[in-house]
C-alpha cells in the first residue's frame, strides 16, 4: 500500500535531457517525511528541471520518481494531490483579487467547498496577507507576491512542498517572515526549496543538495558538508612575539596544525597568521595555553566556521575540475 | 473532465471582468447595428428579394475575422507568457480539461454576443408587426444555427492560435490569418473552379467545395440542414481542439 512508505521522496537515477543536452544526470535521494531539503546548485544545474519533474509537470528521460509512494510516472495525478508547487519567479495572474485566486486554486487542488472558505483564511492568517485579501494581484509588492505564492502552495495541505527561489527578490525583513514560514511546516510537510541566498538554507534546511551539471556533487547536513567537502579548520591568530617559537608551540596537537598564511608585525608587533588543521574539536583553550607556555603575547585567536558559501563554492569548483579532468 | 466547469466558471468570470471583452462587445454590436439599420433601409427604399434575416446573416464573416481574435487571443497564450500554465498543470488537472474549459467559455461568450443580436429582431417586431413580412423565421432560425455551429470551428481556431503562438498578439493576428484563410481563400479557391478542371485536381475542388462556408451559410438560412456540412464543422472543430492540446503539451514538454 502506498500509504504506509515511509519516505516522502525518492529519487532514483533520475536522467532528463532535452535536445541532445542532459540537465538532470542520474540524480538519487531519498526524503523523509516532515523533513526539509535545500537545492544548491549555480543556474542550469538542473535544480528547476528536477523540481519540475517531481511535480509531475515534466516527464523524466529515465529513472524513477515517487512521491508519497506513487510514482510520477504512472500515477502524475496522484502525485499532483500531494505536491503544493511554487515555480521560480512565482507567476501569478494580475487581474484576480487574492482571495479569488485561492478560491479558483483550492478548487483545482480538489479542497471541498465548504472546507475552502475557512482553509484559506488559515492560510491568509498564517502568511500574514489579510490586510491585503481583496486587493488585485497585480498591484502587490513583490514580498506580498512571494507570499501569496507560498499561500497558494500551502493552501489544500498537502504533505509536499516544492518551492523555487522562495526568497528571490525579497528584502531581509522579508526574507525573514518567509523563513519562519518555512521553518513553521518543519515536521508537518515535506518541503524542497531551492535558494542561492545560502545562510537562508543553512537556517532553515535539514539537509542540503548540491548540484552542479545535473549531478549531485554533495549532499548532507551543512555540518556534514563543512567536514567533507572543506574537511579543516581554520584559525585566526593574532600574536606577538619571536615567531621561530610559534611551531614549537604548535608542535603538541595531532594531527598537526599547520600555519598556512603568515602576515609582517603591525605597528604593535603583532602578526597576523592563519592556522588549519583537520581536526573537528575546538582546540582555542589547548592553543592558548601552548601559546602563552612558549612566551607568546595572544591579541585575538578565533575559529573561523566555513560557511555554506565556501562549502558550495568548493563542491562546484570541484565537480568542474572534475568535468575538466574528463 | 472533473475540473472542466471549475476552468469554464474561471474563465468566463475572467473574460467578464477583461476590458477587452467589453471591447469585443461593443464593436460588435455597433457594427452590427449599423449594418442592420443599413439592410432596413434598403428595404425602406426599395422591395427585395430575400428577408433581412438573410441580409444580416450574409455578414457573419465581419464580427467573425474580429471578435473571435480578441475574445481567445489571451486564452492560452496569455497563460504561457505569465508562466502561470505551468502551476495551472500542477494540479490535478490535464491538458484537455484546461483547453475546453476555455474553449467553453469563449464559446459561451461568443454565442452570447450574437444572442444580443436579437434585439435588434425584436424592435423589428415591435415597429413592423409580427405578421411582417420583414421577420420571416425560416431564415431566422436558421442564421442562428449557422451562427451557433460554424461558431464551434472560428472559436476553435482561435484557440488554436491562441496554443501555438507565446504572445497574444501573435495569437490574435493568426487567428485573423487563419479565420480569413479559412473563410475568404476557400471562398476565393472556390469561386474559381475552371482552375480545378485537370481530373487530377477533382479531389481538391472536392475539399474545396466541401469547406465552401459562404455555401453551408446559404443552405442553413434556406432551411436547408446537411448533415455533411455539420460534420464538417464538428469534425475541424475537434480537429482543432487535438491541435490545441498537442500543442500545449509539446510547449510543456520543451520546459
Amino acid at each position: 500500500m502506498p500509504e504506509t512508505v515511509p519516505t516522502a521522496i525518492a529519487v532514483s537515477h533520475l536522467v532528463k535531457s532535452y535536445a541532445g543536452v542532459t540537465a538532470v544526470n542520474d540524480i538519487s535521494f531519498t526524503m523523509a517525511r516532515g523533513e526539509i531539503l535545500g537545492l544548491l546548485g549555480p543556474n542550469g544545474a538542473g535544480k528547476s528541471t528536477t523540481m519540475r519533474i517531481l511535480t509531475g509537470y515534466l516527464p523524466a528521460t529515465s529513472g524513477t520518481v515517487s512521491v508519497c509512494g506513487f510514482p510520477v510516472t504512472t500515477q502524475p495525478d496522484e502525485v499532483k494531490r500531494r505536491v503544493g508547487y511554487m515555480p521560480e519567479n512565482n507567476p501569478l495572474p494580475e487581474d484576480m483579487r487574492v482571495s479569488e485566486y485561492l478560491y479558483f486554486r483550492g478548487r483545482l487542488k480538489e479542497v471541498a467547498r465548504r472546507k475552502l472558505g475557512p482553509r484559506i483564511d488559515e492560510v491568509l492568517e498564517v502568511c500574514d496577507l489579510k490586510r491585503i485579501r481583496h486587493k488585485i494581484i497585480g498591484r502587490l509588492s513583490k514580498g506580498y507576491r512571494q507570499r501569496v505564492g507560498i499561500a497558494e502552495a500551502i493552501l489544500a495541505e498537502p504533505p509536499v512542498i516544492i518551492m523555487d527561489e522562495p526568497t528571490i527578490g525579497l528584502d531581509p525583513h522579508q526574507i525573514l517572515i518567509v523563513r519562519d514560514l518555512i521553518a513553521s511546516l518543519r515536521g508537518r510537510m515535506t518541503v524542497i526549496i531551492s535558494s542561492h541566498i545560502l545562510p537562508e538554507i543553512e537556517v532553515t534546511c535539514d539537509r542540503v543538495l548540491i548540484i552542479n551539471q545535473g549531478r549531485i556533487v554533495a549532499q548532507g547536513t551543512p555540518a556534514d558538508l563543512r567536514r567533507e567537502i572543506i574537511g579543516r579548520s581554520t584559525y585566526a591568530l593574532e600574536y606577538a612575539g619571536d615567531p621561530g617559537r610559534l611551531p614549537a608551540a604548535l608542535a603538541p596537537f595531532e594531527p598537526a596544525v599547520q600555519i598556512s598564511a603568515e602576515g609582517p608585525p603591525d605597528d604593535a608587533g603583532f602578526r597576523r597568521v592563519t592556522l588549519t588543521t583537520s581536526r573537528d574539536d575546538d582546540l582555542g583553550e589547548g592553543l592558548l595555553r601552548a601559546l602563552q607556555a612558549e612566551s607568546l603575547r595572544v591579541r585575538a585567536l578565533s575559529r573561523a566556521i566555513p560557511t555554506l558559501e565556501d562549502v558550495f563554492l568548493a563542491a562546484t569548483r570541484r565537480s568542474w575540475e572534475v568535468v575538466d579532468r574528463k | 473532465m472533473k475540473h472542466f466547469w471549475t476552468i469554464f466558471s474561471h474563465e468566463v468570470r475572467m473574460l467578464l471582468v477583461s476590458p477587452s471583452t467589453y471591447i469585443a462587445a461593443v464593436f460588435f454590436l455597433l457594427t452590427m447595428g449599423f449594418m442592420f439599420t443599413g439592410i432596413l433601409e434598403q428595404y425602406s427604399h426599395a422591395p427585395q428579394d430575400s428577408s433581412p434575416a438573410i441580409m444580416f446573416f450574409e455578414y457573419f464573416w465581419v464580427p467573425v475575422m474580429f471578435m473571435v481574435p480578441l475574445l481567445t487571443m489571451r486564452c492560452l497564450a496569455e497563460e504561457r507568457r505569465l508562466g502561470t500554465m505551468e502551476t495551472l498543470l500542477t494540479t490535478p488537472v490535464t491538458t484537455p480539461e484546461v483547453v475546453l474549459g476555455k474553449y467553453g467559455a469563449a464559446y459561451g461568450l461568443y454565442l452570447a454576443l450574437w444572442g444580443a443580436t436579437g434585439g435588434f429582431f425584436y424592435i423589428l417586431k415591435e415597429f413592423a408587426g409580427a405578421s411582417s413580412r420583414l421577420l420571416d423565421p425560416g431564415p431566422l432560425v436558421g442564421g442562428y444555427v449557422f451562427v451557433a455551429i460554424s461558431g464551434l470551428l472560428f472559436v476553435a481556431v482561435g484557440v488554436l492560435a491562441s496554443a501555438l503562438a507565446r504572445n497574444q498578439a501573435v495569437a490574435g493576428f493568426l487567428c485573423f490569418f487563419l479565420l480569413s484563410a479559412l473563410i475568404w481563400g476557400d471562398n476565393f479557391l472556390a469561386s474559381h473552379p475552371a482552375w480545378f478542371d485537370r481530373e487530377a485536381l477533382h479531389p481538391i475542388r472536392a475539399a474545396v467545395d466541401y469547406a465552401w462556408i459562404f455555401r453551408h451559410y446559404d443552405d442553413f438560412t434556406r432551411g436547408v440542414i446537411d448533415a455533411r456540412q455539420i460534420l464538417f464543422y464538428l469534425s475541424g472543430t475537434v480537429l482543432a481542439l487535438i491541435f490545441s492540446i498537442l500543442s500545449v503539451e509539446a510547449k510543456q514538454l520543451q520546459g
